[in-house]
């Protein structure tokens, strides 16, 4: 069969597939439309994961290997740039597709790997030390031996709706996403539903909003369709922000058009004719790919003027966001857009009622949106089927910290957080303990593992006094201080605050400083500062509660999370620091003092050369000393010590 | 639509659309606010005015949040008290806690709520921050330290003045009401009106004092210090004296002024006459050659260097004649005291004005060689009441001291200045008498008078009718160059002032003044153009005295050398 043009695609995909009702194809079409979406290839193609974890780990110096390997060996080939699959500690993912067999995926492919695992792909006999799997196809001929992807712990407990086309499919390319039946949703929307009908569709599904309040999308979608403004506004909140959530930005770079696609649908249904993406602009590459979307969609007329005749006009725009976590809350949002500063309001009023330029304007998270073409697609009843009964459908979750693995998932509500450490993450690394779990960010809560059996949802959640949060989720093991864990989170608050609003303001500050406090070091402390410090320890809770109980925003609301967590289940730890004046975990610099074993020290006096406070003495081939008042516990000798002779208390 | 609620266990009828606070304040309870202020949007940042309704778990803001149908509140619950307690408490952590040195001791609102919260002990100790006093302008000192961060002075900048020259800065702790670059407020926008200081709870905004050269040219043997003030000062000085003001406060403040020491006496009334004359001749010069019109007033130095900084297009229209302040000063240094047989550098001239921006306006418009100034210090209203309780002049026991006929004469029209509006009336008595020949028969305007921030009135003067407008607050005189420009209005002339409602409500005024005070005010300004003699500035024996022997005839040369001024536009960032 020819290859096609550009053009003759693009008239291909939107006149014989996207507006196709039946999805009854006949042979031929079924034929090119495989080639599109490359279940049937002719020469070998390999995808490489460029999502921004991909090029931390050095992606872009892999497709100049693969490059030069093609050329070096006179093959030809296809070099196709996908999204992230989900398993970020294990990039750059390489996979390849020989003519006739399956795509075999490779992990930690580096620059100087690729010569070896592109060598043993067309020689047939596979490297098995970086093999990830293969992906499971029923026209492709099979690697003996190997494992699918699907299958592997990682994976085969998830349930992938937004993911499905995440690492798959190029997000470069708007062919990838029709060819695997993209915007017929949308096409189905805007010519067959009113308005009415769409809000009442995402209504009946219970979808929640996934940014974190868990409010019914469908009803906030309904209270600005009916507000009768004849301006109206949507906004895409891609401001993620929470330190270890990066969910929203590995959709936006695995499958861009899924977002447009569910921001159309959105406009349309609450008759919003300007759409914006508010985006961090330190998410480079999601810009890169979000404004190639943006611009494919219009050339292929799935935005833009009189969409598929229907009438109904969009035009979407990306707004950068400099970076401020308060910019997540939806009114700072929509100051910043305006071009304010990024503070947030009074609400009342809304704005689903008042919003921005004084519109009622929606704001929807990535993730929500991302949900609303399947939703449109299968119906909600389908939508319902996953997940439990007050929270529906699925969540995604980006997975750091201590754990095996780490990368977004994306399971059913219902789940436990301890199926998602294990087997999902393959649990905690290097043989350690399991701590606690950390969920939602700076406003989140420390969940002890005694409560990780609890099943995902916004009510359960809430049962034992947490939230999903945004969907950030760090693993903690035995070493992690929660003294320190909570002093970070406490210091980013107090860092982030806008400073409106006096609690959260000042607030956070003081909090901070009595977390200070009960970090400093013993020696310098005065009477009067030690009765000061418990003076503080006594206030903590105090100050929590007024703090949640008058700040302006979420932001300040909820502050005081991940301190009163970890005062609730980890009270030992903050005791331990306020009375013994230990960490355990030996995170606090200021709480701990270092020795020297006699008995192992062998005098290379490196721990004496490198010691900025020259409290080490010692001669030569002879042990060395620590003077405990010079020590200020930084470290230093403990790290450059190669006999393990140092250990501190 | 009306409907009860439920606030501290009494049912009170509530409307759709009101605030709880608006409700609260009709029924006389009091809830603390800090960043509030009557008239403007509320923007629920300081959290003071919290109460506890019940079904929402946080307290809400009772200046934000709308009421609706039985909703019960409680103003004073325990949780609330807590929760504004520690509220202030925050506040007093991070404070300097100097009111013993503070300005603002005694008028400050953050006292007065630390005082209303019984707090008696510092409880949370922040770092004392060291943060930079910019003292760069000439009219205005901000003190980033004292400052809570409520943030009026900004939505008065924004909303009334309509500059934005300030603005919060930074995130978190580090967040400051800031500058752009964070420069000194000389190379801003800054057109120094001073009402950020007006609205202030706390002392981080001053006016910048000139009590200290005023004092050492008192005590300097050298120097002829002389005084000048501005008509709306004995209009509102009586307040701090517990003194009803009438047309003996004037006769007690010329007194206290001569006792004080200062050795001449001056009315800046006298001097706006002059003004108007030289307006006066400045507009039918404009008319009979059809340009520059309409003709938009100059005498609110605030005004002038707006529209240097924003609106530079329309310089051409700005009437010529310097202000009252300077043109006395001018006077005073080129004619009056060297007649008297002083020499011009040694002449001392200070002026008392309810305004910040005069301050300013002194130091830029000077004598020929640069150096010398026409008016040597400016001080407030405020800072002239410091300076009386700091000689222990009493007031109360003072003897009148008559006008000095020869100095200090003043029509009515000239006293007019003080309030949006009088300046435009005073003006057109004087234009009508020098196109005509004859006097207005009703020389009282009614459509220019009272607290209101636009004012329109038709003028018939002989066979034509003009139509004039006096505007206050920025915003307005935008709105109303807009209508100029899209051709929906057409004036003769304009007047503006920079405060709403004029210098009556300067940001040299006293601190914590309620429309109260500035009805009283306004109405001694009225009554003073009832009940005295000379009510046009073109009969003022002084004036008629100086046009025949020193000046030339109004609009001439000479005089516009001498009472006029050249504008050019000013650096800014």
């Amino acid at each position: 069969m020819a290859t096609l043009t550009s053009n003759e695609t693009r008239e291909f995909l939107v006149e014989k597939i996207l507006k196709n009702h039946s999805n009854i194809f006949d042979k031929g079409t079924l034929e090119q439309l495989s080639i599109i979406r490359r279940t049937k290839v002719v020469k070998p193609v390999i995808y490489i994961g460029m999502g921004t974890c991909g090029l931390i780990a050095g992606a872009d110096k892999t497709l100049k290997a693969v490059e030069k390997y093609l050329t070096d060996h006179h093959l030809k080939g296809d070099v196709v740039r996908v999204g992230c699959l989900g398993l970020c500690s294990s990039e750059p993912l390489l996979d390849v597709q020989l003519p006739g067999k399956a795509r075999v995926s490779f992990h930690h492919a580096t620059e100087d790997k690729v010569e070896d695992l592109l060598n043993s792909v067309f020689h047939h006999t596979l490297l098995t030390e970086k093999l990830l799997g293969q992906f499971t196809s029923d026209t492709l001929e099979k690697w003996p031996g190997i494992p699918v992807i699907e299958q592997l712990p990682y994976f085969a407990k998830q349930h992938r709706i937004i993911l499905r086309n995440a690492g798959i499919i190029s997000p470069f390319l708007i062919d990838d996403y029709l060819a695997n039946g993209g915007y017929k949703s949308l096409y189905k929307t805007v010519l067959n539903y009113t308005s009415d009908k769409v809000c009442e569709i995402v209504d009946q599904s219970e979808l929640r909003g996934r940014g974190g309040g868990g409010f019914l999308t469908g009803k906030k979608w309904l209270i600005t369709l009916g507000t009768g403004s004849d301006k109206k506004y949507l906004v895409c909140n891609a401001d993620e922000s929470d330190p270890g959530a990066f969910m929203n930005r590995a959709i936006i770079e695995a499958d861009p058009h899924r977002i447009i696609e569910g921001i159309a649908i959105a406009s349309y249904a609450i008759g919003a004719n300007d759409a914006y993406i508010y985006v961090r602009s330190d998410y480079k590459q999601s810009l890169i790919i979000l404004e190639n979307a943006i611009r494919q969609a219009k050339e292929y007329g799935m935005i833009g003027e009189n969409i598929f005749g229907s009438g109904f006009n969009l035009s979407i725009q990306i707004r950068q966001g400099a970076g401020a976590f308060v910019c997540g809350e939806e009114t700072a949002l929509i100051a910043s857009i305006e071009g304010r500063r990024g503070m947030p309001q009074a609400k009342p009023p809304y704005p689903a009622e008042k919003g921005l330029f004084g519109y009622p304007t929606i704001v929807n998270n990535v993730e929500t949106l991302a949900n609303i073409p399947s939703i449109l697609e299968n119906g909600p009843s389908w939508f319902k089927s996953v997940g439990t009964k007050e929270s529906r459908g699925t969540k995604v979750f980006s997975i750091a910290g201590m754990s095996l693995h780490t990368g977004f998932i994306e399971i059913p509500m219902g789940m436990t957080l301890s199926e998602i450490v294990n087997p999902i993450a393959g649990g905690v690394k290097n043989g350690k303990l399991l701590k606690a779990v950390q969920l939602g960010g700076p406003s989140g809560v420390c969940i002890p593992k005694q409560n990780l059996e609890t099943s995902i949802g916004y009510e359960t959640m809430h049962e034992i006094e947490s939230s999903i949060g945004l969907g950030g989720l760090i693993i903690l093991d035995e070493d992690a201080c929660m003294v320190s864990l909570a002093k970070y989170f406490m210091e980013f608050l107090q860092k982030e605050s806008c400073g409106k609003c006096i609690p959260c303001r000042e607030g956070t500050r003081r909090m901070l400083q009595i977390l200070e406090e009960v970090t400093r070091r013993p020696k310098d402390e005065t009477t009067h500062e030690t009765l000061e410090r418990f003076k503080g320890v006594v206030e903590l809770e105090n100050l929590a509660e007024v703090i949640r109980d008058t700040s302006l925003c979420g932001l300040g609301q909820n502050a005081s999370n991940p301190v009163l967590s970890s005062l609730k289940w980890f009270r030992d730890e903050f005791e331990e620091h306020i009375f013994d004046r230990k960490c355990q975990a030996g995170t606090c610099h200021n709480l701990r003092t270092f020795f020297i074993e006699t008995e192992v020290c062998n005098g290379c006096n490196i721990c004496q050369k490198k010691c900025p406070e020259n409290a080490i003495i010692g001669s030569i081939k002879l042990p060395h000393f620590i003077i405990e008042s010079k020590c200020t516990g930084c470290g230093i000798c403990f790290n450059s010590c190669k006999f393990n002779a140092i250990y501190f208390k | 639509m009306q409907f009860d609620v439920d606030i501290n266990n009494q049912l009170v009828t509530a409307k759709r659309g009101e605030t709880i606070k608006n409700v609260l304040d009709r029924i006389g309870i009091h809830v603390p606010t800090l960043c509030y202020l009557p008239g403007f949007s509320p923007t629920g940042g300081c959290r003071m005015c919290v109460v506890e309704v019940d079904g929402i778990s946080e307290l809400v803001p009772s200046c934000s949040h709308p009421v609706t149908e039985w909703m019960k509140i409680k103003t004073h619950s325990p949780r609330v008290l807590k929760a504004r307690k520690v509220l202030v408490e925050l506040l007093l952590a991070s404070h300097p806690e100097d009111c013993l040195y503070c300005e603002r001791s005694g008028l400050c609102g953050l006292q007065d709520l630390a005082g209303e919260m019984n707090i008696r002990e510092r409880k949370y100790h922040g770092k004392r921050q060291n943060l930079q006093i910019d003292k760069a302008c000439q009219s205005i000192v901000r003190d980033p330290a004292k400052c809570i961060l409520c943030g009026r002075c900004i939505r008065v900048c924004d909303e009334v003045i309509g500059v934005s020259a300030i603005d919060m800065i930074g995130r978190g702790s580090e967040t400051r009401i800031g500058t752009t670059h964070n420069k000194g407020l000389n190379a801003q926008t800054c057109i120094r009106c001073g009402q950020c200081i007006m609205v202030c709870p706390t002392g981080a905004l001053t006016e910048k004092s000139n009590i200290q050269a005023v004092l050492n040219a008192l005590n300097n043997p050298e120097l002829f210090p002389v005084i000048q003030f501005s008509p709306t000062v004995p209009a509102s000085i009586g307040e701090d004296f517990n003194i009803r003001a009438s047309k003996d406060i004037l006769n007690l403040l010329r007194a206290a002024l001569k006792k004080i020491g200062f050795r001449q006496v001056f009315d800046t009334s006298m001097a706006a006459d002059f003004t108007i004359m030289e307006e006066a001749a400045d507009f039918i010069e404009r008319l009979g050659k059809h340009e520059k019109l309409p003709m938009i007033t100059s005498c609110c130095p605030s005004w002038v260097s707006y529209l240097e900084t924003f609106n530079p297009k329309l310089l051409p229209n700005l009437s010529t004649p310097a202000s009252p302040q300077q043109i006395m000063g001018r006077l005073i240094k080129n004619y009056i005291s060297t007649s008297a047989g002083q020499k011009a550098e040694n002449v001392f001239v200070v002026s008392v004005m309810p305004c910040t921006a005069k301050k300013q306006e002194a130091f830029l418009d000077r004598m020929k060689d640069e150096t010398t100034m026409n008016v040597d210090a400016v001080i407030t209203t405020r800072e002239l009441v410091r300076i009386i309780r700091l000689l222990g002049v009493d007031f109360s026991s003072l003897e009148p001291e008559p006008i000095d006929p020869h100095y200090s004469m003043r029509s009515s029209s000239g006293n007019l200045f003080g309030i949006s509006g009088g300046h435009l009336e005073g003006l057109l008595r004087t234009i009508h008498f020098m196109m005509t020949g004859q006097e207005m028969s009703m020389l009282k305007i009614n459509d220019l008078r009272g607290l209101k921030n636009r004012k329109e009135a038709r003028v018939r003067i002989g066979k034509t009718t003009f139509k004039v407008a006096a505007i206050s607050g920025i915003p307005n005189v935008k709105a109303l160059i807009d209508d100029i420009e899209a051709q929906r209005e057409e004036f003769s002339i304009i007047e503006v002032m920079a405060c709403s409602n004029g210098c009556i409500n300067g940001g040299g005024q006293k601190l914590n003044s309620d429309e109260k005070n500035l009805k009283a005010r306004m109405k001694a300004l009225y009554d003073v153009d009832d009940e005295e003699m000379i009510k046009v500035a073109h009969k003022n024996p002084v004036v008629v005295d100086l046009y025949d022997k020193f000046l030339a005839k109004p609009g001439s040369e000479r005089n516009r050398e001498l009472l006029h001024i050249q504008r050019k536009t000013p650096d800014t960032l």
